[in-house]
């Protein structure tokens, strides 16, 4: 499956040097807007947290935040190095699949070639072998979102912060994208903060779910889900706290 | 199809205009005397074109390096923006009629003040064009290069050069059009020989059909030189092919 060459010296450092995530009490403003107020939240080393709140709580703030994109106006913040999955994929237009997947590479400073060749096998896993040469506009929206996914990867950060991957997916290539990640990150384990407004993709693919209040966000409820994967949709435990987390996402 | 129908619309109307109007022959030419002049004066047309065009080619390409060199030092320096962005305003105002001489004096009588000229009002389209697609490179698209631990270097390599390269070529195909008005006032300037030279001459030589079929050269010359720059748009930027190209 999934081999190591993605791996680099950031995501190979020994574990226990790692923190994970941790949002200690923050708030953040733009303006007079407050987008997250007394926030925290731990995210442990291999860890997958799925975030889940109402539009405009400041899920992507937190996100920011935690890649380093923003500073909190009070409180504190310290992860490991996070590579973020924004929410639109932001393939490069002009790049082939391939050389948008190596892009993290590329910026590092590794030459075109050596940077396709760590690419091009993961690529083929990603089940986009043959569309190596295709542009983005070339590739259905699943296949950008695989690539997209893959470029986050290749960052080889321990941490992804993954802004609603699927949300612009249709109901039948979000399900099979899903699985697909799951999949992928039982073999490539990372610390993963995943933040969406679909309630049950948090319970599937993650190990806690936390529930967002509206803006300014804070966390309202923090929901363990020990269920053993891979999980699906229909079971009725994964019914029970889909229902508990949307029940606290209404409250 | 279409185009070529339209000029043949447009010649008729010309046509009839200059047959049954009272517009003397030596003011406006009818179509078919301009065809003549086209035929009878060939070498002379054609030699001509010669110089005009190797002054253009010349210059879109100095206003072509120049412009994107200028471009790219605004885009990384904001005081450098503030500071001389009025003045590359000012430079698409000076009417050439006023500075030409001086290029000359400066320049001599050769190829030099003609690519000067030419290149002085290509510049600014390229530039502001070029500028602003520089600008415009998706916020949130540099905010992943920042995650992804992109140098401000590498950010511009890798995301705002191609973003802006089909800017650049669009501006380069405005250019194109202005390069060639500004060849024939260079030439107006002082030179021997080219297109805007043989208008200059044969105006008073009242030899107004061939001054037309110079201009019916200078026409074809440019749209000849977009459809070539049209191409190159294609070939170097496919990511932006849409049905719109002409």
């Amino acid at each position: 499956m999934v081999n190591a060459s993605i791996t680099t010296s950031a995501a190979s450092a020994p574990p226990e040097a790692r923190v994970g995530v941790h949002v200690d009490d923050v708030t953040r403003r733009f303006g007079d807007v407050v987008a997250v107020e007394g926030l925290s939240l731990t995210v442990a080393p291999g860890e997958i947290v799925a975030v889940v709140g109402p539009s405009g709580c400041g899920k992507s703030t937190l996100l920011e935040l935690v890649c380093g994109l923003a500073a909190p106006d009070r409180g504190h913040v310290a992860a490991d190095p996070a590579a973020l999955m924004p929410q639109r994929d932001l393939l490069l237009p002009w790049a082939s699949a391939l050389d948008n997947a190596a892009l993290p590479l590329r910026l590092r400073g590794v030459g075109r070639a050596q940077a396709r060749a760590a690419a091009a096998p993961v690529l083929a896993e990603f089940g986009l072998g043959g569309f190596e040469r295709a542009r983005p506009a070339q590739l259905s929206g699943g296949m950008r979102q695989r690539v997209a996914f893959l470029r986050t990867l290749m960052a080889g950060k321990p941490v992804l912060c993954l802004d609603e991957p699927f949300a612009a997916l249709d109901a039948l290539a979000r399900a099979d994208m899903q699985r697909w990640l799951a999949d992928t990150l039982a073999h490539e384990p990372r610390t993963v903060l995943l933040v969406t407004h679909d309630v049950e993709e948090a319970v599937l693919l993650a190990d806690r779910v936390a529930v967002l209040s509206p803006r300014p966000g804070r966390v309202v409820a923090d929901l363990a889900i020990d269920l053993p994967r891979p999980r699906s949709a229909t079971d009725p435990q994964v019914v029970a706290l889909r229902a508990r987390a949307l029940e606290a996402l209404r409250r | 199809m279409m185009a070529a129908g339209l000029v043949v619309v447009l010649l008729g109307i010309w046509q009839l205009y200059a047959d049954v109007g009272d517009v003397d022959d030596l003011i406006l030419p009818s179509p078919s005397e301009v065809a003549t002049a086209l035929w009878d004066d060939r070498g002379l047309l054609w030699d001509n074109l010669l110089v005009t065009a190797q002054e253009v080619a010349l210059g879109i390409l100095a206003a072509v390096t120049l412009g994107c060199a200028f471009a790219i030092a605004l885009h990384f320096s904001r005081t450098l923006r503030r500071a001389t962005y009025p003045l590359l305003v000012a430079t698409q105002a000076i009417p050439i009629v006023v500075v030409a001489p001086l290029l000359i004096v400066w320049l001599g009588f050769g190829l030099a003040p003609k690519i000067a000229i030419i290149a002085l009002v290509c510049f600014f389209p390229i530039v502001v064009t070029t500028l602003d697609a520089l600008g415009r490179v998706d916020r949130d698209t540099l905010k992943l290069l920042t995650t992804l631990d992109a140098s401000r270097w590498a950010a511009f390599r890798f995301a705002e050069a191609p973003a802006a390269l089909p800017a650049a070529l669009s501006g380069a195909k405005i250019a194109v059009a202005v390069a060639v008005i500004g060849a024939v006032f260079a030439e107006y300037s002082g030179s021997s020989e080219g297109l805007g030279h043989l208008i200059l001459q044969s105006i008073p030589q009242l030899e107004t059909a061939r001054a037309w079929a110079a201009v019916v050269v200078l026409a074809a010359f440019a749209i000849a030189l977009f459809y070539a720059l049209d191409l190159a748009q294609r070939r170097l930027v496919p990511w932006t092919a849409t049905e719109r190209t002409p």
